[in-house]
């Protein structure tokens, strides 16, 4: 029977990965000293299940490695071993590395394997620390040598009263050792107790068995191995120079003779695991057929699990829909005007139908933001104990959902902001003591969904931000004027510009040279916001603002000549006709207007975006949209405003190409398809004079 | 055709297992731990049990220690899938009232093997 | 002429075609040019309709179009090869092609004059594209081949798009496939 292993290696991954998120958690709890013995169960099961998975799906390096990590874990939950703060460093480190096996066995990828073997022996070298040395050898030597093939074996076989009580039949072994060579049985009758004493479920016989044939004694072990303690049995090798026949094999050779076998049987497992290294090397080409197709099967399809609960409402829904459907084309099989009603009533239900059954299918692409933040405890760990810092982390909302693309992206720009708290906010211990605070600080990641957003905050109680060493910082490095004035939340601002964060700063912990701007703009590119609050001494917090679903976008729809656009509608504050008093020009900045206390660029959208036939030309005859993006706020200049809704994003890049100024497009009701404006991309646009001039300066340089 | 209960909390184990008695014939019920697996013995009586030992909620071994007082389940073959690294599992399991062990890892050959010679 | 060295050929995939069971191009006139694309790359065949012009796009990109889901560019071949510019008419249609680029399989639409015919190459010769002076750049025609008396040049349908320095060649979004 030929099986394709490979179809079960996803499950095998994705379980693989859920458990080593749970050995993290709870080696991270151990450490805390807040791990219950149910919690370090679940730490070993998970070791075990990716050690059973991994051995039978043919990914023998990572069993291998597991079963160091299971031994030590076993020895903790037996109270064995002590739980120690260097074993559990190194199990957590072993969780990365396995981590790391796991991803390049699913991706088919690279793996350092060097890095694998150090850590193998950084887990021996913990194991070996207080473990009683010799158990494992002594089983090593068991092994029996192997002398002189036998033509036979001569077996006596005893079970005891109550084997069958085991599920365990004598005549099943009878029958396995004859089809292993030729079988002379036996019976031993003497036991047989007289018919009223007799126990039905109880065996009473036993047997003397010559077994003739090219036997292993391994495969004599293995026929037993299951009974072993119910039974008492001798085996003995019938040698080519000695006569077939044993002279005696009564009592005296039966009670000699188990005492030695019995140590051999014990070493069942090394002969077993010897076979079952054979058929492993055996498969391994065949394997890595197998393994490649699945991760070219894989690429570009990732999976996601899904809530049973939202499957089940999506069918339900469905269910719906159908009986709408029919009711529907039953009444268009015979329709007069009388039944207008019925239609209207028809339709609407139709309509609520399909919006019911698009907030399911979104539902499906929502996952627990937890997938995210599972990996803070563990970076707060390890940051704050490589920095000498006391930083206790608070995480709250963990169960919001979001949409899976989300997750996948919001992870960097996350980890750097918390990285940036831990090293750039949290004082040292000392310090924080001086400053009259408590000594351990605390980093709060909090997410909810408020309006139509996810909102995920980053706060600490650090030391803040000072705006006079930010503008100076920002002065020298060229980024402002020098006699800039700047209030304290233009000057936080200032973080977020290209070129602030360098080398200088730049430290083991929030440096990799990823600065605050590429934060912005990932941030950006999800359709989302960041705003910053900081008090000096107190603290500072971030603030994420991040669209519910990626897939979908509240679109405010604009008219420029015959042109459709659609603007974001969280990027717009306010849209606003302008008077002619409110207009400024400003030398070499272009058209301005003032709104309550500020002077806005305005950005005439037939300009940046070189559309003909513009209805409003004069500021006065159309309409101005206040947006705001990347911390920017500008005035957009447009015919008009045609209507709110939501649309569906596609992709332009899918067929075409990235195009400035523009996030995606939509098709409309009518079947057109209408090209959502990427407002900070505007923004940006615009203060380079335009797409033309861009692209000139692209070409120069 | 023999009805067989597998039981097992890695899905990725429990549909190898699964998929690869249901080729060959059987009727597999599947469980995800020893008190679904109980539950599941309960109501309707099985040819055949195999059984992971670590599992939540309720261990194999305790599984076969609960399942062989059932007087439904006197005889029938209980098998735990273990690991080499547990000697003593195999004991435990033993003591419990396991008719034997299928060391894990195994491939699906070593398991119908196995699993015809228990159901003869 | 063009009996000799039928089997001269810059495409790979337009040769094994040939080998097995012959390629078939549709040809299309394009400023009194005959033209052939491999018939294996052409999804369909549609009326020239408005399409949603793409701000700062070279004027050969008319604009996108929603196809069944999907939006797709449509390119001017007239303006794509530097021929003289004509208003569509009723008669003007659209190609749409399957293109490999780096980045996988992408969907475009094509401006031509007319539809003329089915070719079968197989009855005919193609020959390597000699180095002439025409109005197209040669690097688009993958070969040529004549019937009816007429020339017929044969486009490298993939070089049409990753001949255009605008064209995103990285990674890109698989969702509306």
């Amino acid at each position: 029977m030929t099986i394709d292993m490979a179809q079960f290696h996803q499950v095998f991954f994705d379980e693989s990965f859920e458990g080593l998120d749970i050995m993290e958690s709870g080696l991270l709890d151990m450490d805390a000293g807040n791990a219950d013995l149910e919690q370090i169960n679940a730490i070993f099961r998970a070791a075990h299940s990716i050690k059973g998975g991994s051995g039978t799906f043919g990914f023998t390096n990572i069993s291998d490695f597991t079963h160091v990590m299971e031994t030590l874990l076993d020895e903790m939950r037996d109270g064995r071993r002590q739980v120690s703060a260097d074993a559990i460093n190194v199990l957590l480190r072993s969780v990365d590395v396995l981590r790391e096996m796991l991803t390049a066995a699913s991706e088919d990828g690279e793996l350092n394997e060097a890095h694998v073997r150090e850590q193998q022996a950084e887990l021996e070298r913990v194991l070996n620390e207080g473990a009683q040395a010799g158990a494992s050898s002594a089983e090593e030597t068991a092994a029996p040598p192997e002398t002189r093939q036998p033509t036979g074996w001569h077996i006596v076989f005893r079970p005891h009263a109550h084997m069958m009580r085991t599920g365990n039949d004598p005549v099943r072994i009878l029958r396995e050792l004859s089809s292993l060579g030729e079988l002379e049985v036996e019976a031993d009758l003497s036991d047989l107790p007289s018919l009223d004493e007799i126990e039905p479920e109880d065996c009473y016989l036993s047997w003397d068995l010559r077994l003739t044939g090219d036997v292993s004694r391994d495969q004599l072990d293995d026929v037993f191995a299951w009974v072993e303690d119910d039974c008492d049995l001798a085996i003995m090798p019938m040698l080519p120079e000695q006569p077939a026949a044993a002279p005696d094999p009564a009592p005296a050779v039966e009670a000699g003779a188990t005492e030695p076998v019995a140590p051999q049987v014990k070493a069942v497992p090394a002969p077993e695991e010897r076979r079952n290294g054979v058929d492993r090397r055996g498969e391994g080409d065949r394997r890595k057929g197998d393994r490649r197709k699945s991760a070219t099967a894989s690429q570009g399809s990732s999976s996601i699990r899904v809530d049973i609960s939202k499957i089940d409402a999506l069918i339900n829904m469905v269910g719906e829909l159908v009986i709408t459907q029919s009711m529907l084309s039953l009444l268009g099989e015979d329709f007069d005007m009388s039944r207008v009603e019925r239609l209207q009533e028809g339709l609407s239900q139709l309509e609520r139908h399909t919006r019911e059954m698009q907030e399911s299918v979104m539902q499906i692409r929502m996952l627990p933001i937890s997938f995210t933040f599972s990996r803070f405890p563990r970076l707060v760990h390890d940051l704050s104990t490589k920095m000498g810092k006391k930083i206790e982390l608070k995480m709250t909302g963990e169960t919001t959902e979001v949409d899976k693309t989300v997750i996948e992206k919001i992870g960097d720009p996350l980890v750097h902001l918390v990285r940036n708290s831990l090293d750039h906010g949290i004082e040292l211990p000392a310090d924080r003591i001086a400053a009259g605070k408590p000594e351990t600080g605390t980093v709060e990641l909090n997410a909810s969904h408020r309006g139509g957003n996810i909102i995920i905050e980053i706060k600490d109680d650090g030391k803040g931000l000072n705006p006079d060493v930010l503008l100076n910082k920002a002065i020298e490095r060229g980024l402002v004027p020098a006699d800039a004035n700047l209030t304290d939340q233009q000057i936080y601002e200032l973080i977020f510009m290209a070129g602030f964060s360098t080398a200088e700063q730049v430290s083991d912990v929030s440096g990799r040279g990823v600065g605050m701007d590429v934060v912005r703009r990932n941030i950006n590119e999800l359709g989302g916001s960041i705003e910053i609050w900081s008090e000096l001494g107190k603290g500072s917090s971030f603030t994420i603002r991040l669209p519910l679903t990626l897939a979908i976008l509240d679109g405010q729809t604009v008219s420029v000549g015959e042109e459709t656009y659609i603007v974001p509608l969280v990027s717009i504050i306010e849209s606003i006709q302008i008077q002619a008093d409110m207009i400024n020009l400003v030398a070499g900045k272009g058209e301005t207007f003032k709104l309550r206390d500020e002077y806005l660029p305005i950005v005439r959208l037939h300009q940046v975006l070189g559309i003909e036939g513009a209805k409003a030309t004069e500021l006065t005859e159309g309409l101005l949209v206040v947006v705001e993006g990347e911390g920017r706020r500008c005035g957009l200049f447009v015919d008009d405003l045609l209507g709110q809704q939501q649309v569906v994003i596609k992709s332009l890049e899918a067929n075409y190409r990235k195009v400035d100024g523009i996030s995606g497009a939509t098709i409309l009701g009518d079947g057109s398809v209408a090209l959502i404006l990427d407002v900070p991309g505007l923004i940006r646009l615009a203060g380079r004079g335009g797409a033309r001039d861009e692209r000139e300066m692209r070409l120069s340089a | 055709m023999a009805s067989i209960l597998a039981v097992d909390d890695s899905a990725s184990m429990l549909q190898m297992v699964a998929f690869t008695l249901k080729g060959a014939g059987y009727d597999v019920v599947e469980a995800s731990d020893g008190l679904q697996a109980l539950e599941v013995a309960r109501k309707q009586s099985v040819n055949l049990v195999i059984t992971d030992v670590n599992m939540p909620r309720m261990d194999g071994i305790t599984l076969i220690k609960e399942l062989r007082a059932l007087p439904a389940y006197k005889f029938t073959p209980l098998l735990m899938l273990t690991t080499e690294s547990s000697p003593e599992k195999k004991q435990q399991g033993k003591a419990a009232g396991a008719t034997g062990w299928i060391v894990k890892p195994f491939n699906p050959d070593q398991l119908l093997n196995t699993v015809k010679k228990v159901l003869g | 002429m063009a009996e000799a060295n039928a089997k001269i050929m810059t495409n790979p995939q337009e040769e094994e075609c040939l080998d097995e069971f012959g390629a078939q191009y549709l040809t299309f006139s394009l400023a009194d040019e005959e033209y052939g694309v491999d018939i294996l790359r052409v999804q369909e065949i549609r009326g020239w309709e408005t399409v949603t012009r793409v701000p700062n796009a070279p004027s050969y990109v008319k604009g996108v179009l929603n196809l069944r889901g999907s939006i797709v560019p449509i390119f001017d071949l007239r303006e794509r090869f530097n021929l003289a510019r004509q208003a569509y008419t009723k008669d003007t249609v659209v190609v749409v092609l399957r293109v490999t680029a780096a980045g996988g399989m992408r969907i475009m639409g094509v401006v031509v004059d007319a539809v003329s015919d089915v070719l079968n190459a197989s009855d005919d010769g193609i020959t390597s594209t000699p180095d002439f002076g025409g109005s197209v750049a040669t690097e688009f025609i993958s070969g040529l081949v004549s019937a009816g008396g007429k020339m017929i040049m044969l486009l490298d349908v993939d070089r049409l798009l990753s001949q255009d320095e605008g064209i995103d060649q990285g990674e890109r979004d698989h969702e509306d496939q």
